[in-house]
């Protein structure tokens, strides 16, 4: 079971920091992080590609963002 | 749009954005607006604040078009990339507080982030004092958000609420318009006209207005936030909006040059005091505000005019706040802090804490 981190609704940088916990604590190649604006999209990405991390697949229905980030 | 946003939220992207806001606000100072304000945001909702009658500081009322352009060209920008959404619930009245007290804190200091960086490239060296405040603000700020600090999820809501704040900003925008100042009269029937001071030097109100569309599209492309800078830098070692604050001194400091509005120094610097310590307290408070609203000044503009009803809040808190600090004698001068300045940072620190330290998600 992939874990999931639901950061959608929270403001800057609560998105940022729940993704990095999760890199940090996770012995785990893999997460999906679910967001509802692009700002947070966008600073997931950039935050998760720093530690060496990329997204693996990225699903949207126009209102939420599904990133599955995977280790590089 | 795609490509154009992908561009925006590059490296390149926010450097550019920085180099053309500093480039913008000086030449918004050499065309009328006070000096090392071509762009205050604190400074120019506080104008709002009085030319509406919210207080009655006779030389800081003007309905600042720049204000009204950021969150329309943020609106504008927001579905023209469907970034739009309308969003709201997640602590307001918390909002409306840390509003209050971050403009009381910047009007301590004389001026907001943005105004802070437009000072140092001005040559004002009291300016170094707020910035260091500021950082000091914001890595408290950190230490709480690493501790949990949360105000909660917003939540969905209709797309006609996250209008209501742009349309506010409209309908300033017509009482600027239908009614303009008279010459010399401090009111006509409606608003309040400074006719001296740094409310009664402004830039023709179609380049202020134009100027404030086109930063309120860029910012609202790009995410630029001088809060957010330090926030990052601090919390992530990330320097992507940090190159955007750096860009946006460095512009302005070699346009200030060209136009002959360089004058390095403490003393005597436009719209400012010399008092170390309070210049740095003030800005102590308003960076540990914003780092708790999740952005600065600026930034709180563009998500209003994007449909983050909470923002609007904080923008809401800060007008007031801005009333309360000249109705109470808390702003500061040229000629020092006001009167009851002092137990207002104070007060404020002690609200700011406290919210911090009683606000943490549930694990």
């Amino acid at each position: 079971m992939i874990d999931i981190i639901d950061a959608r609704g929270l403001s800057c940088p609560q998105p940022v920091l729940m993704t990095l916990d999760k890199i940090k604590s996770d012995d785990k190649r893999e997460f999906i992080v679910i967001v509802d604006t692009v700002t947070s999209r966008e600073n997931i990405l950039r935050a998760a590609n720093s530690k060496g991390w990329k997204p693996a697949d990225m699903q949207t229905n126009g209102e939420e963002y599904k990133i599955t980030l995977k280790k590089k | 749009m795609t490509r154009l946003k992908n561009l925006f939220a590059t490296q390149w992207g926010i450097i550019t954005v920085g180099i053309l806001i500093g480039a913008f606000a000086t030449l918004l100072q050499k065309l009328g607006n006070p000096a090392n304000m071509g762009i205050c945001v604190a400074c120019f909702e506080r104008d709002i604040a009085g030319a509406i009658g919210l207080h009655r500081a006779g030389v800081v009322q003007y309905i600042r078009p720049e204000i009204i352009g950021f969150v329309l060209g943020s609106l504008a920008a927001a579905y023209m990339a469907k970034d739009f959404r309308a969003r709201t619930g997640s602590a307001p009245v918390v909002r409306f507080v840390l509003g209050v007290f971050a403009m009381i804190g910047a009007l301590v200091f004389l001026g907001c982030p943005w105004r802070a960086l437009l000072r140092l490239a001005g040559g004002d060296a009291n300016a170094i004092l707020g910035l260091l405040g500021l950082a000091a603000g914001v890595w408290i700020g950190t230490l709480f958000l690493k501790k949990g600090y949360s105000l909660g999820r917003t939540q969905a809501t209709h797309a006609a609420s996250g209008w209501i704040f742009p349309l506010i900003m409209l309908g300033l925008l017509m009482l600027l318009i239908l009614y303009p100042g008279i010459e010399g009269e401090p009111k006509n029937n409606i608003i309040f006209y400074s006719v001296k001071g740094p409310g009664a030097m402004y830039a023709p109100l179609i380049v202020s207005l134009g100027i404030g569309l086109l930063i309120g599209v860029m910012a609202q492309r790009s995410r630029f936030c001088t809060m957010g800078a330090l926030r990052d830098l601090i919390l992530f070692k990330q320097t992507h909006l940090f190159l955007g604050i750096t860009a946006l001194v460095v512009s302005a400091l070699i346009f200030n040059i060209i136009y002959g509005q360089f004058h390095p120094g403490f003393e005597n610097q436009p719209i400012a005091h010399s008092l170390h310590f309070w210049n740095a307290a003030g800005m102590v408070l308003a960076g540990l505000a914003f780092a708790l609203a999740g952005g600065c000044p600026g930034r709180q503009l563009i998500l209003s005019g994007e449909g983050d009803g909470d923002a609007a809040i904080f923008v809401i808190g800060m007008i007031a706040g801005a009333a309360f600090s000249h109705n109470f004698g808390l702003a500061s001068s040229p000629k020092g802090i006001g009167p009851n300045g002092a137990a207002a940072v104070i007060i404020g620190l002690a609200v700011c804490l406290l919210i911090g330290f009683t606000m943490r998600k549930r694990t």
